[in-house]
């Protein structure tokens, strides 16, 4: 199977997607010649010309807003925000009118809209181009909201997000896009609200999303030496969440760590403990439900202090070491 | 001051009106057709009143906004404009939905919160929309269709489609951000749209010129090079030539038209609306510049209606109006078992 990085994934899925079928087109801010602020569609414009790689001016609520125009007038649009943080701008929209219309006219619209957007710290973009806002946007029901760790995923979930008929919102993260991973050649796509077990364990359950999935999984082979071992579950969907594969590695692991990057108050951890909590697996429990999250703060500039404002990989190990030992 | 004052129409309140026939003949309106219209904005006028009386007799659940004096606008755009072209709604919205031929029984269906309504008692008042017949929706976010209309416009223009949108919004939403984002990217990729900013004088409670730091709103347009009018919108002729224009600029691929229709509205903003914030002897003075007072004195002085027919016509609407109510009222609650449909994620 070839090797490609997470950004070249991205744009396999984009170019497979717009090859197949003639109503997807990418719209968003410096998407042509420039390639997007990360490269991600760099050569596509060439590849499919203005009427598909459409490049707009700064303007992001106008920007989600018609991308939710197209897709009800029967486009499959792929939106980019420049960054998450941008999705701010556009949330009237996408929270207003995007996330709504299917229910508010009683079933019969459909829109059929991917806006994807780079998240995450640790580039030194400091508090306004860092955020990982995916809890807020998981707090909405209308939107699916997909954060993909691996070049594997990210491909095969992009294809289902685009063929969705329903607006997802997919989540990149900045570090991951040169991180390499296989990719079959073949067609294949990866079903949205899925969980995929990356690492079998018996000892305590990992709840990793984007960027923390890497890092969980190198902290869980260190673990394994000791005799630690950790099962590492990504959801990859956010919403809907595949709560099943979790309370049932749970019911086995008897405990539970749940690791994002975004802000631990209201963040999308709470979510998942609450539903192993009310869920069968509480009887199994050996340990209290743990989370380890970005802390309640905005993401710094300096190197050393962006980096203690989410998890690393010591904390990581610190926190898993903590819940086996039951010593916190 | 402004200084494009040849986009502001000259037969304003007041001006002398144009012989009918001669207007009509320039337009390619016939008799039958303007009876047709003035008809159709007795139907509006009398739902409205009956939304304000059944919310009075306590059957409405809901809010509502009601678009009674605004009913030249609708009538005088829709019939200028192909009964499919997409449509994005204000939240005023009856008289546009009503002009464009959709179904009276669904609306006051969805009104009364039915499952037999447009969306199933999912929207109301709101909410309508009628998604097969290319109309998106009214929208209860100030503004907020603005750009949904233009990524409609985009696509039309990408699908080489020969349609257009009609995108409307009132005087408040033009002070919207979105607005003007929605305007700019309109005029840089000349989609076929036509915006409407129909001017009732409040945003709420919120007069016009203690909002808007210059008017008429439409001269905004001029900032992104999108030719525009300020019209009386009570003038239903002036109304429906100004739409023609545009619509022919518009289908003639030269990108979008901007239409400022002066207008004003008669009930409260909603149901919580005391009027505390205009008078009386105001809303008496727009009365007498009434849409459909005035198109039907213009039409019995030119021969083309009696008294008498226009009463016909107007216990018709009553009538057609009523039925609606007794369709609405018979038909079935939503099921509190279909709750979640429509629920994806």
């Amino acid at each position: 199977m070839p090797e490609m990085t997470y950004a070249e994934a991205i744009r396999a899925a984009l170019r497979e997607e717009m090859q197949r079928d003639q109503r997807v087109f990418l719209f968003g801010e410096d998407i042509g010649r420039y390639g997007g602020a990360f490269g991600v569609t760099f050569g596509l414009l060439d590849e499919f010309g203005e009427k598909r790689v459409v490049e707009t001016p700064i303007s992001e609520a106008a920007i989600v807003g018609a991308t939710t125009g197209a897709a009800l007038a029967g486009m499959r649009p792929v939106a980019e925000m420049m960054f998450m943080d941008f999705i701010l701008l556009g949330m009237e929209q996408l929270v207003n009118q995007a996330a709504k219309v299917r229910f508010m006219f009683g079933g019969k619209a459909s829109v059929p809209m991917v806006i994807r957007m780079p998240a995450g710290s640790g580039t030194g973009a400091a508090a306004q181009h860092s955020q990982s806002l995916e809890s807020i946007l998981v707090h909405i029901p209308g939107i699916k909201v997909v954060a993909p760790s691996t070049p594997y995923d990210a491909k095969g979930l992009l294809i289902s997000a685009i063929r969705d008929p329903n607006p997802v919102m997919f989540v990149e993260h900045k570090l991951l896009y040169k991180t390499k991973g296989e990719v079959p050649l073949e067609e294949y796509s990866i079903p949205i609200g899925v969980a995929d077990v990356k690492r079998m364990g018996k000892d305590l359950t990992v709840v990793a999303s984007s960027v923390m999935v890497p890092r969980s999984l190198v902290v869980a082979e260190r673990l394994s030496k000791d005799g630690i071992e950790v099962e590492v579950i990504d959801p990859r969907s956010l919403r809907p969440l595949d709560s099943e594969t979790i309370i049932q590695s749970v019911r086995k692991t008897g405990r539970l760590l749940v690791v994002h990057e975004a802000c631990e108050t209201g963040g999308w951890a709470g979510e998942v403990i609450a539903r192993v909590a009310s869920s069968p697996a509480f009887a199994y429990l050996d340990a209290p439900l743990r989370r380890l999250a970005g802390k309640d703060m905005p993401i710094p500039y300096n190197r050393n202090l962006e980096r203690a404002a989410v998890p690393q990989e010591e904390d990581i190990e610190r926190e898993i070491r903590a819940v086996v030992a039951n010593v916190y | 001051m402004l200084n494009k004052t040849e986009n502001i129409a000259p037969t304003g309140p007041g001006q002398p009106a144009p012989d009918l026939g001669a207007q009509m003949e320039r337009a390619g309106l016939s008799a039958d057709n303007l009876v047709e219209m003035y008809t159709t904005m007795c139907k509006i006028r009398q739902f409205e009143q009956m939304a304000d009386r059944l919310y009075a007799q306590g059957k409405v659940h809901g809010t509502m906004h009601l678009s009674a004096g605004q009913e030249a606008v609708a009538v005088g755009t829709w019939r200028a404009v192909r009964r499919d072209a997409y449509f994005l709604n204000h939240h005023r919205g009856h008289g546009h939905f009503i002009a464009r031929g959709s179904d009276i029984n669904l609306m006051m269906a969805e009104f009364l919160g039915k499952d037999s309504g447009y969306c199933r008692g999912r929207g109301g008042s709101m909410h309508i929309a009628d998604i097969e017949t290319n109309n998106l929706g009214a929208n209860g976010i100030v503004g907020g269709g603005i750009s949904l209309g233009v990524g409609v416009g985009l696509a039309l223009k990408l699908q080489d489609q020969e349609n257009l949108v009609v995108d409307i919004f009132g005087d408040g939403a033009a002070n919207e951000g979105i607005f003007h984002e929605s305007l700019n990217m309109a005029a840089l990729w000349d989609l076929p749209i036509l915006f409407i900013c129909e001017n009732n004088h409040y945003g709420m409670s919120m007069e016009v010129s203690r909002a808007t730091a210059k008017l008429p709103i439409a001269q905004r347009a001029e900032g992104y090079g999108i030719p525009w009018k300020f019209i009386d919108g009570n003038d239903l002729m002036l109304v429906y030539e100004t739409m023609q224009q545009a619509v022919a600029h518009i289908q003639s691929g030269k990108g979008p038209y901007f239409v400022e229709a002066e207008t004003y509205r008669y009930f409260g903003h909603s149901k919580s609306d005391r009027n505390l914030y205009r008078t009386r002897d105001e809303i008496d003075e727009w009365k007498r510049r009434d849409p459909i007072v005035r198109i039907r004195h213009r039409m019995i002085t030119a021969g083309i209606l009696t008294e008498q027919a226009a009463e016909v016509i107007d216990q018709q609407a009553l009538q057609l109006i009523e039925s609606s109510v007794a369709f609405a009222e018979s038909s079935p609650e939503p099921d509190p078992s279909t709750l979640l449909e429509y629920v994806y994620a």
